[in-house]
């Protein structure tokens, strides 16, 4: 997805509402799933005989340039597909090509599947993808919202997740398969290292060329115009006041109902 | 012409919580702005009567449920049959449920069973000429539309704070109660419990009136030279007493709590607002040593009064993101603002 700190405007596309300067935008991971890889990544380490796989659908140009900033942080193989990686998409379109994508990886076991991925994506923030994926790969334990995962000796693994009021709802399920969105998980950004990078490159540039295309739009949506909110205000900036009166303002102001 | 199912889990205590009475509320709207299309209500959890009957005078021409000691659980094995099930019976076209945790963990599933379709995170839902139309958020809450689709049955979840909760007068209903079958593969998944910050560390508080935002300046060495984490860190938890505020948080400083430096150790990643973090919604909200960068201000998009206490004029809130912005020292405001409470309440108490 286009970088957030970038300016992010809406313009009529073919079909679909696109970005202005879509094509030119810097793009990157997006960040839920940005944690999802870095905590599969940890997991696989410790759970000897596991593998990660990154399935990732985007503009080829943009997958490249994704890999350029992600291959040096944890080891996997890429599953490209090409396509757009639009907030406009369908979840029911995307979730499709993904799955078709997953199914093709060679020896995949499904029954021993862990599939993570971001709770939403920065784009849509819909929350739908990861769902109608486990239900077209027929996995029906599924967590949203997890910020913890702790595997027991028995295959079993506990979940926490996120749940409203600042508080996780713990459980545990009796093993793989199962579907995990992810939210921020606990653990920070990985350090770059150049031989995982170098590793990861020998498998990223020939997934990059077998990357298939997938269609993927929204049928049967039709989008009225994409507006920006009116977000500026008439910002008053007080310079001067003394820390007193400003204590009194802010009081006055948050007193009023 | 529409079917319109409204469909939410009840609460442990077996009512309806505000933010599901909102999304009823939504329901209600559509079914009457839609000539000919009636209401059916379908609720699932261990009891649901209470809750039905709280509701009776909702309009809903049939109220559907699903009941059990399996369905206290929030679980997506056991909550998508339900729904799944509920929709089926209730041929429903549009699927109304508010975005709680636990129907947003299912409702995009169950569409795909359905052969459906989903919208999440709906703001408003509108309807001219027998069409209906919603309006959500792109990339983050940095631009809205409003679309419409030709594909049914169409699940929406509604976010909350969005429309008005239904009220009216409880009465008893008959509630026509789907049987389910429940196999060992529903039940692979068992729900502990919950994890919740000890009652002094509870500071996300969903329903108050004011955001408090705090930002990694409160880490910075300030103008002598050094940096003062007790004292922010009593600072900040002495607003949210005295003030009852929610806790937000910057993305640098929850990083920061996160990697267990020695500063505000009640920080979490729950705490954190914008592009990775919460977008919560409260009436006003006062941001404090944070610059108010773009990925953390789309957090704010649901904040309608905005004040920021920043040393630098020329910060983020500064360029009409803040309805105030005062250039000070948060550090010497915030001792000020919870002196003057304190004595405000003390006097008051007195
Ligand atoms: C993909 C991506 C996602 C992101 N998601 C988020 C997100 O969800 N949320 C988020 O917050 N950020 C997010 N960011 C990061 C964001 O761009 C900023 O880096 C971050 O918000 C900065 O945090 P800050 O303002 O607290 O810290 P800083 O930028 O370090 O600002 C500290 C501020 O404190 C002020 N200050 C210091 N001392 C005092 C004092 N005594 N009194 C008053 N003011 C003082 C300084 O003037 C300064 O403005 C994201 C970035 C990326 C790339």
């Amino acid at each position: 997805m286009p970088d957030p700190l970038q300016t992010l405007e809406p313009v009529t596309g073919v079909g679909l509402p696109a970005l202005k300067n879509e094509m030119m935008l810097p793009a990157v991971l997006d960040p839920w799933a940005g944690h999802a890889l870095y905590e599969a990544a940890n997991l696989a380490k410790k759970v000897p005989g596991s593998k990660v796989y990154l399935v990732s659908l985007g503009q080829k140009a943009k997958l490249q340039q994704v890999m350029m900033t992600i291959a040096q942080k944890v080891s996997f193989e890429l599953v490209a597909i090409d396509g757009p990686a639009s907030g406009f998409t369908d979840a029911h379109e995307v979730a499709p090509a993904l799955a078709a994508a997953i199914m093709a990886i060679p020896g995949i076991d499904k029954s021993r599947l862990l599939l993570f991925g971001g709770w939403e994506s920065a784009s849509r923030g819909a929350g739908a993808t990861m769902q109608i994926l486990g239900e077209i790969l027929g996995i029906t334990d599924q967590f949203e919202g997890v910020d913890e995962i702790t595997v027991q000796d028995d295959g079993s693994f506990q979940v926490l997740e996120r749940v409203e009021g600042g508080k996780h709802q713990v459980s545990t399920c009796a093993g793989t398969p199962a579907v995990l969105g992810w939210a921020t998980g606990n653990l920070g950004e990985p350090r770059n290292d150049p031989q995982v990078g170098m590793a990861n490159m020998r498998t990223v540039m020939p997934a990059l060329q077998r990357a298939k295309p997938a269609k993927v739009a929204a049928e049967g949506v039709l989008y009225g115009r994409v507006e920006l909110p009116k977000q500026q205000r008439n910002t008053r900036i007080v310079k001067d006041m003394p820390a007193d009166q400003i204590a009194r303002e802010i009081i006055e102001w948050i007193s009023q109902k | 012409m529409e079917t319109i199912l409204f469909v939410t889990s009840t609460e442990a205590d077996g009512t309806l919580n505000r933010h599901a009475l909102e999304a009823l509320g939504t329901a209600v709207d559509t079914a009457v702005s839609l000539p000919g299309s009636p209401l059916v209500v379908g609720l699932f959890g261990e009891k649901i009567e209470a809750a039905a009957n709280s509701i009776a005078n909702c309009g809903a021409v049939r109220f559907l449920g699903v009941e059990g000691a399996e369905f206290t659980q929030a679980r997506y094995a056991t909550d998508a049959a339900a729904l799944e099930m509920l929709c089926r019976a209730s041929k429903a076209t549009l699927v109304i449920a508010p975005a709680t945790s636990r129907m947003a963990r299912v409702i995009a599933g169950v569409s795909h069973r359905l052969n459906g379709r989903i919208d999440t995170h709906v703001n408003a839902i509108a309807t001219s000429n027998d069409q209906v139309a919603i309006t959500r958020w792109f990339y983050r809450q940095r631009m809205f539309s409003e679309l419409t689709r030709t594909q049914r049955p169409w699940l929406l979840s509604v976010d909350s704070g969005c429309h008005t909760a239904y009220q009216g007068e409880s009465q008893n209903v008959d509630i026509e109660l789907l049987p389910i079958v429940l196999g060992s593969d529903h039940l692979r998944t068992k729900v502990a419990g919950f994890k919740a910050p000890s009652a002094d560390q509870q500071t996300i508080r969903p329903d108050a009136d004011l955001l408090f935002v705090t930002g990694a300046g409160w880490t910075k060495k300030q103008k002598d030279g050094q940096t003062h984490p007790k004292e922010a860190e009593q600072l900040i938890l002495g607003f949210l007493r005295e003030t009852k505020a929610s806790l937000g948080g910057s993305k640098s400083l929850v990083d920061m709590s996160g990697e267990g430096e020695q500063v505000l150790q009640f920080m979490s990643h729950l705490n954190q607002v914008g592009q990775t973090g919460a977008t919560p919604r409260h009436p006003k909200g006062l941001s404090t040593c944070c610059h108010g960068e773009e990925p953390h201000v789309v957090g704010w998009r649901f904040i309608r009064e905005r004040r920021a206490v920043n040393l630098d004029p020329n910060c983020g809130w500064a360029r009409g993101k803040a309805d105030v912005l005062y250039v000070a020292d948060a550090f010497e405001v915030v001792a000020k603002v919870n002196a003057l409470l304190a004595e405000k309440h003390s006097t008051v108490n007195a």
